[in-house]
């Protein structure tokens, strides 16, 4: 009798669903029913209110049922599961189900289909092997994508930059420091298909004549860090990185380095100087990291989605790439749905969806039926969107234009009984927590906001307070050196102008502010 | 009160051999003493300092800059809790609150731990938990009490 496979995700989400309890009591049933089954641990599909979500390979097609709890595998043996039989878990194939049907996979198209470390292709690669460096980077500036860990700088002329440079040594290094609370993304996609990221990160290493990269990934992601690893092992030994890119390019080989729990390290000059041994202090910019980057020499530096988004591009076109999207926002964005809402995960999309069908008709609204109040777009130096903003299309434009941030796709919901003063006030405590102090208005303005706000809320001299606090964040906003200090105001500043009665202003103190 | 031989030396040592090669190594080389000596002795400054050729006020920085390292010993369990926006909207803050009250566990904040969509996240000495309840901490600290 063959072996049904079964697959149970190993993404850390899932873990947190207890899915290594759920795979080992499905081993265990299967040895006691004498229905032999082959677990694969693959990555997740993204749908992480299902988690854990497992699939079976029946004679009927790929079946998903979730979320699977270790005291319904019983029950899902005796009803046949293997054979697709019918359970209240069934989900059918996930292909089939609306939140997962609406979306345009290219990023995570293979993300969760099988093993991480499960042979791939390489087509991105060998095109990418086939063309000349220009014709590389030409393709990535062609296909409009724009970096996806926030500032959204097109790829291409960071490439072209970075390619034209010369040096002795130049570097790829991908920054994997996903701080933004309500992102996850690039945990994912390194636990779920590494391969994919090596493959971007080769593809500009062709690009640009590096033959060294670094990855930066954070300490608070030990699953990804050892997923990452084995790729990279598995690929050195399957002789697609080292001495030749699968075996005729030139050398190019990766290293992961791992972070120290520093936020603002994933500002990449900060991560720079974390990768070179230093504390994670910003840089003042110029040089841009593009003409004197790591170690002084020319460096691609890029997020883990932009990277995984490049073998797309060279397998399949830049047009192929181009043709989704809205504006100049090019391509797909893999949204990250998180906090209180009923239906969390990963949905990859075209730029252009709104926040309402991204949160309500995605999302479902809150976990807990609550109605939604704010929502905080682009991870804690996002600014909170009030409702009136939720039909605004997601893409970088037409939110820059409202004074808002895609960031890198995190999206967190609160609903009614958030108090966004307290909010305000703890974007401000991150931002001291976690400032590097090389710029005043980011190392002081941050502690003297937490007093501000504290003062605002004890009606402290509000009105004069609520002056103040607005000053400073016209000084945080306009003379900080990175993003951290420069856009601390953004949470603060919208939740004060959106929710002004959690501040106890009401309708008629809003003048005064 | 100086004990400059209270720490592992050899272990250092050993770090120091397997990654002061490296580009830039000295965060590789304070992860590999934190995870074989479960902290980074104050004491060891010297040593790594000299072993990669830094002042020890540069290793010091470094050291002292990262939230991820410790320089003392971390009292078992580690139950890392998610302070962030997104584990806050969901009790993060409370249940931060109860784990303190809780005692029994070396309790620590971390802002973020990528699992947004299952908060509030906790990691258990690296094992992550989502959807975590007051119940469900003290039920799983119970376990891990247990089991030491």
């Amino acid at each position: 009798m063959n072996a049904t496979t079964v697959y149970v995700s190993r993404d850390a989400a899932a873990l947190a669903a207890d899915a290594d309890l759920v795979a080992a009591a499905i081993a265990a049933h299967a040895d006691g029913a004498q229905a032999p089954v082959s677990i694969v641990r693959n990555g997740s599909r993204g749908l992480l209110w299902l988690e854990p979500l497992v699939e079976v390979q029946t004679p009927q097609g790929r079946i998903a049922y979730g979320p699977v709890r270790v005291q319904d595998v019983r029950s899902l043996f005796e009803a046949r599961w293997l054979q697709g039989g019918a359970h209240p878990l069934r989900l059918g194939p996930v292909e089939d189900i609306a939140q997962f049907r609406r979306q345009q996979r290219l990023t995570f198209a293979r993300c969760g289909l099988d093993d991480p470390l499960a042979p791939v292709p390489w087509n991105g690669l060998r095109a990418a092997l086939a063309l000349a460096p220009e014709a590389i980077v030409q393709q990535v500036l062609d296909s409009g994508l724009r970096g996806r860990g926030g500032a959204a700088f097109p790829a291409g002329i960071k490439w072209r930059t970075v390619a034209q440079a010369a040096a002795d040594r130049k570097y790829v290094v991908c920054n994997a420091d996903e701080g933004d609370s309500g992102t996850f993304a690039d945990r994912m996609l390194m636990e779920g298909d590494p391969y994919l990221l090596i493959e971007g990160m080769a593809i500009a290493a062709l690009a640009v004549g590096a033959s060294k990269g670094f990855i930066y990934i954070r300490s608070e992601y030990p699953h990804a860090i050892a997923a990452f690893e084995s790729a990279l092992r598995a690929a050195r030994q399957a002789g697609v990185l080292g001495a030749a890119l699968l075996g005729t390019g030139p050398a190019f080989d990766i290293e992961v380095r791992v972070g120290g729990g520093s936020y603002v390290c994933g500002e990449e000059t900060a991560m720079l100087e974390s990768l070179e041994g230093k504390r994670g202090i910003v840089r003042a910019k110029p040089p841009l990291p593009a003409v004197q980057g790591l170690f002084g020499r020319p460096t691609v530096i890029n997020n883990v989605l932009t990277f995984a988004a490049v073998p797309t591009i060279l397998e399949r076109g830049a047009d192929f790439y181009r043709d989704f999207g809205a504006g100049r926002s090019r391509g797909t964005l893999p949204f990250q749905l998180a906090g209180n809402v009923k239906r969390g995960g990963l949905f990859e999309l075209p730029f252009g969806l709104t926040l309402r069908e991204l949160v309500f008709d995605i999302g479902g609204g809150t976990a807990n039926g609550r109605p939604v109040k704010a929502i905080q777009v682009g991870g804690p130096l996002g600014a909170y969107v009030p409702e009136a903003q939720w039909e605004l299309p997601l893409d970088y434009d037409a939110y820059a234009a409202q004074g808002l941030v895609l960031g890198h796709g995190g999206v967190v919901v609160h609903d009614d009984t958030v108090d966004m003063a307290q909010m305000a006030r703890f974007a401000m405590e991150f931002c001291a927590a976690e400032s590097c102090g090389k710029c005043t208005p980011c190392r002081i303005g941050s502690t003297r906001g937490v007093e501000v706000i504290d003062r605002i809320v004890l009606n402290h001299n509000r009105p004069q307070q609520v002056r103040l606090l607005r000053d400073l964040c016209d000084t945080m906003l306009a003379g900080s050196l990175c993003a951290m200090g420069g856009m601390t105001p953004y949470p603060v500043l919208s939740a004060l102008n959106h929710y002004p009665q959690d501040f106890g202003l009401l309708g008629d103190d809003e003048q005064a502010a | 009160m100086k004990h400059t031989d209270s720490y592992d030396r050899q272990a250092v040592g050993r770090v120091l051999s397997e990654r002061g090669h490296l580009d830039g190594p000295l965060m590789p080389v304070l992860h590999g003493v934190q995870d074989a000596l479960g902290h980074v002795p104050e004491q060891a400054v010297a040593q790594i300092a000299q072993g990669l050729n830094l002042s020890r006020a540069e290793v010091h920085g470094v050291l002292t800059y990262y939230h991820h390292f410790r320089t003392q010993p971390a009292k078992r369990p580690v139950l890392q809790v998610c302070r962030a926006e997104a584990c806050r909207s969901v009790g993060g803050e409370q249940l931060l609150r109860h784990a303190h009250a809780a005692g029994g566990c070396g309790v620590e904040a971390v802002y973020c731990l990528g699992l947004c969509a299952m908060a509030p996240a906790v990691m258990l000495e690296g094992q992550p938990y989502g959807r975590m309840t007051a119940q469900r901490l003290d039920d799983l600290l119970d376990d891990v009490g247990g089991a030491r």
